[in-house]
Parts: structure tokens; sequence; C-alpha cells
């Protein structure tokens, strides 16, 4: 065996290195080094971060064509890194909270092991890798969704997670052996999508087609997969239902292009993209009316989160670079968004344990600069010009209209009322914030430094990602460099 | 090949069937193994039958199995937290979290 060819894996290995430092240290240090693992993580992390950016992305494929690397993997890798930084930030303060602080050393390790999957499900272009990837992505976060030990809701949300999770990977793999069947004895995609291009389309293939969609978007929690998404993100603690709804999603989203576009892109383009026209329009309608009627915070944050995954989507109905492209831009922008709500959401959790949507009335008079923030993230969420969430959906949707076909047109139609019914659940918290009378409900506080610099820069982003093009660009450029286009 | 396709199709419909009516969570875990199993017969069976030649699907049950073995292991550890939570592991007592 070639042992070079580790060297196109440099993401997963940097991950590898990191969560092998986390766990020496964790494991060999006395009381003083626990107390320095939470900045030394961060640090780590963030220098990781840069040197995912950083590091030049060559195209190539090794172990005989089951990873894959280039400029499109490493630039969807790198967003992640992004948001899971955030989360690091948002979390230090959870983190060294009594009750979790002597395990903290675990809630990295499972972090840090969930996004390796996360990289592999990103990378793979066999099934098997793919499946590896999943799992490692899925079974750990099951863990830190139980991670409040004394809390009940935590256990009660982390076995609705794992038995829908079981459940929905059996279907996975039970759609997969079907594929098996049909593929000529090769789970490669490549493999796949030669054996299934000739004669006429099969009908349990098509089956297979709906039990993959079932089994991936479970992980994206597609309507009608949803159902476990608002329970366990109610129960879970907060950073990890921030992590959840943004980078486990962003993760799935691509894999999902990449599997349906590269295995099943030419014969059955036209049967799982009747499927999928059928998910995202019920995906973008329940998500938003269910948030309407939401008092929790979490719970809105989770079906608004739906819809939102409605919304990416749509990038692969196009099957093109240019719809790759905007999916990626729109997950960044969404990870910027989502994780500025949560880390206002942590921030007042932390301080107060209020998490109904009434504790934030009147919250600008005790604490303007997390209503700032907050604001500017719902219209981000909402989709409000001058933010970077009005070009994400603007850019997503005319990469969709770009085919100039019928349908796709009726589609982005529902989006856009779609748009407007959750432009009025998004400003319910504005208006909560900022004209609700009454006393304020949450005390003035100084929320910690961690959380304030997280803020910072979610909010940089929410500002400048719409405005700087070039950002845009780099989404599209890396994803005209996928080894599928 | 058919008659080693149809235990599979049954043992799936059976797991199923159980994941939907059963009401202890370690009767739903039963099911949900019982799912996997089908689908990891369902592999070995083609490979076996339509590609004597290569062993993907072998190979491929191999460490779908080694993943079963993991998500059993962490559904128990979380029903045991259940249990110890509220003192059983019927299903009908984890719903204050609903709609």
């Amino acid at each position: 065996m070639d042992y070079s060819q580790f060297g196109a894996m440099v993401p997963e290995l940097i991950i590898l290195g990191l969560f092998f430092i986390v766990f020496l240290w964790d494991t060999f240090t006395g009381d003083g080094g626990k107390r320095a693992l939470t900045p030394l993580t961060t640090v780590l992390f963030g220098l990781a971060t840069v040197a995912i950016w950083l590091i030049p992305s060559g195209s190539e494929t090794v172990f005989g064509g089951m990873y894959a690397s280039d400029a499109a993997c490493k630039a969807m890798k790198a967003i992640l890194n992004v948001g899971v930084f955030i989360v690091l930030l948002q979390s230090a303060k959870w983190v060294e909270s009594d009750e979790v602080a002597i395990r903290k050393g675990e809630f990295y390790e499972l972090l840090l092991v969930t996004l390796f999957g996360m990289y592999l499900m990103i990378s793979a272009r066999h099934f098997l890798i793919f499946i590896i990837g999943l799992e490692s992505a899925s079974l750990p976060l099951a863990a830190m969704v139980a991670f409040n030990k004394r809390h009940y809701e935590s256990h009660e949300a982390a076995v609705k997670y794992i038995l829908t999770a079981v459940f929905s990977s059996a279907i996975l793999l039970m759609g997969l052996s079907f594929v098996y069947a049909f593929s000529g004895g090769s789970l490669y995609f490549n493999d796949i999508r030669a054996a299934v291009s000739e004669g006429p389309a099969s009908g349990l293939l098509i089956c297979a087609l709906a039990f993959m969609i079932a089994g991936i978007g479970f992980k994206l929690s597609l309507v009608p997969f949803h159902l476990w998404t608002a329970d366990v993100y109610q129960g879970a603690p907060t950073a990890i239902t921030a992590y959840l709804s943004v980078i486990s999603k962003g993760a799935a989203a691509f894999a999902f292009f990449v599997i349906f576009v590269q295995a099943f892109g030419t014969l059955y383009s036209g049967i799982w993209e009747w499927m999928m026209y059928a998910v995202i329009i019920v995906t973008i309608t329940v998500g938003n009316l269910f948030a309407i009627r939401q008092k929790n915070m979490k719970r809105f944050m989770a079906f608004s989160s739906i819809s939102q995954a409605g919304y990416i989507m749509l990038g692969v109905m196009t099957e093109s670079a240019l719809g790759l492209g905007s999916m990626m831009f729109y997950i960044f922008v969404y990870v910027v968004s989502n994780l500025a709500v949560f880390s206002v959401i942590s921030a007042i959790e932390n301080k107060t344990g209020k998490l109904g949507m009434d504790d934030y009335d009147g919250l600008h008079k005790t604490n303007p600069w997390l209503s700032f923030a907050m604001t500017l993230a719902m219209f981000s969420l909402a989709g409000i010009p001058p933010f970077a969430g009005f070009f994400s959906k603007i850019l997503i949707f005319t990469s969709v209209t770009a085919s100039d076909s019928m349908a796709l047109y009726m589609l982005v139609l529902i989006a856009l009322i779609n748009t407007i019914i959750s432009l009025y659940y998004y400003l319910l918290v504005v208006k909560a914030i900022w004209i609700n009378p009454g006393e304020a409900k949450v005390e003035s506080f100084r929320s910690a430094c961690s959380e304030r610099v997280a803020l910072w820069l979610c909010v940089a982003g929410i500002i400048f990602f719409g405005l700087v093009p070039c950002i845009y660009q780099f989404c599209v450029d890396s994803a005209v460099r996928l080894q599928l286009f | 090949m058919l008659w080693y396709l149809v235990p599979s199709v049954i043992m799936f419909a059976a797991g199923v069937y159980g994941f939907c009516t059963r009401k202890n969570m370690i009767a739903l875990l039963i099911s949900l193994e019982l799912m996997l199993n089908a689908a990891d017969l369902n592999f070995v069976v083609f490979n076996r039958f339509l590609f004597p030649g290569s062993m993907e699907g072998m190979v491929f049950t191999l460490f779908a199995i080694a993943i079963a073995a993991a998500e059993t292991a962490i559904a128990i550890a979380i029903i045991i937290n259940i249990y110890r939570e509220v003192g059983n592991t019927d299903i009908n007592s984890v719903k204050q979290m609903k709609f």
C-alpha cells in the first residue's frame, strides 16, 4: 500500500491529530491541565481552521477512488470548520459550568469525532466510506445530546434521537442493498452511475432511491422525516443544538448533492427530482407553519432550521456547479446567522436559564448589544436586504431558475411565498425584544469574553458576506472544480 | 436466490412493524436490529449469487455489523440512563416534550 495517499487527507488528519492531542491532554494532565483544556482546544481548533483555509487544494482521488479531495470538498470543510470554531467559542462558558466541567474532555473529543465523520461524508466517493462517515457523525451526537446528565429533557431527547437515527440508517442500508444488486458488484459512485445508466428505470431502484432520500433526509431533518428535530433540539444542551442545526446539516446537504448527482444523475435524475420536489415543498411549508406557534426559543429554532433545510435543498435540484456554489454560500450564511441566534440564546440561558420567547420581552432595555445581534441574525435568516441572508436566498433562487423549467419556477414561487411567512415569525422575536411592553425579564449582564468573540464573528459575517462578492465567487469557483462537473 | 431474500424481507417488515407497535424501548432496539440484519443479509445474498467474483458486499456487511454493534451500545447506554431517571423503559414515559 502506498502511504503517501494519506497526504490527500490533510483536513481529516488535522482533525484526528487535534483529537489525539485533546484526548491525551485530558487523560494525562491533572487539575491544572484540565483548566487549560478549553482555551487549548479553542486556540488549536482556530489554528486548524486557518490551516484548512490556507492549504492548497489539489484535485485527486485516493484509495482506489474511495476518497476524493478537491477544491469543493475542501471549501465545504473549511466552511464547517468556521462553524465549529464559533460553536466552541459560544460553548466555552457552558463547558466550564460546575455540572459539565468534569466531563469537558469528552465533550471536545465527541465533537471532533463527529466532525471527522462529516469530513469523511463530504469526501466519500464510495458508499462504505459514506456510511462509516455518516454513522461516526451521528452516533457520538447521540451521546452529546444526552450530555446534561441531570436534566430529564436531555435523556428524553437522546433516546428519541438514537432510536430514530438507527431506524433511518437501517432504511438507508436497506436501500443501499438494492442499489448494490443493480450496481454490477461495486459501490463506487462512478460504477453505480455507469451500471444504472443503461436500460429502463427499474422499480426496485426507484424504491431504493426513496429509501436513500429517507435515510439522508433524516440527517437533514426534511419533512416527513423531521419529527425528531424539535424534541431533540429542545432537550439537548444549547451548544449541541447549535452544532446539530448547522454543522451536521451542512455536511449532509453536501453529501446528498454528491450522491444523487454523481451516482443517480443520469437515468434517475427525473425520478429523484420529483421526489425531492415534493419533499422540499412540504419541508419549507411545514417548517414555517409549525414555527409560528412555538413559544420555546430552541423549539422555534428547530422548526426554523427545518424550513431552512428546505431552502438548502433547492441547490440540489439544480444539479449544476452554480447550484452547488449557491448551496455552499447559503450554508455559510446560514452557519453565521443561526450561530448568532444560538450565541444569544446560550448567553441568556447560561446567565438566567430562561428560554421562553416571552422572556425576551423588553430585552433591549437591559442588554442592547445582545438585542442588536439577535435582530441582525433574525433579519438575515428572514432575508431582509442589506444582510447576508437576502443575498444567499436570491442567489439560490436564481441558480434554480437558471435552467428555465416551469416546474422549478413554481418551486421558487412557493419558496418565495414561504419566505414571507417566515418573515412573520422571525419578526415575532424582534417584536418581543424591541416593541413588547412591560418590564425586561432578563436582568442586565455582561456576557463571557468567548461569547462576545463568537457574536462579533457572527455579526461580521452577517453584515459582510452579502456585501463582499468574493465569498460567493469563492464558493462557485470551488464548486466548479468538484470532480463531477 | 429468492429463497434467501424472502427471510430478509420478512425480517425487515417485522422490524418495521415492531418499531411502530412495541412500547418497550428494548423491544424497539431488537426491532431495529432485525432491520439492520435484514439489510446485511441482503448484501450477502446479492454478493453470493449476483457477483460471486467480488467481495464488496461481504466486506460492507462486516462494517455494517460493527456499526450496528456501536449503535446498540449507545442506545442501551441511553436507555439505562432513562431507566435511572424514570424507573422503567416504557416509551410512553418519555413524552414530556410534545408539539
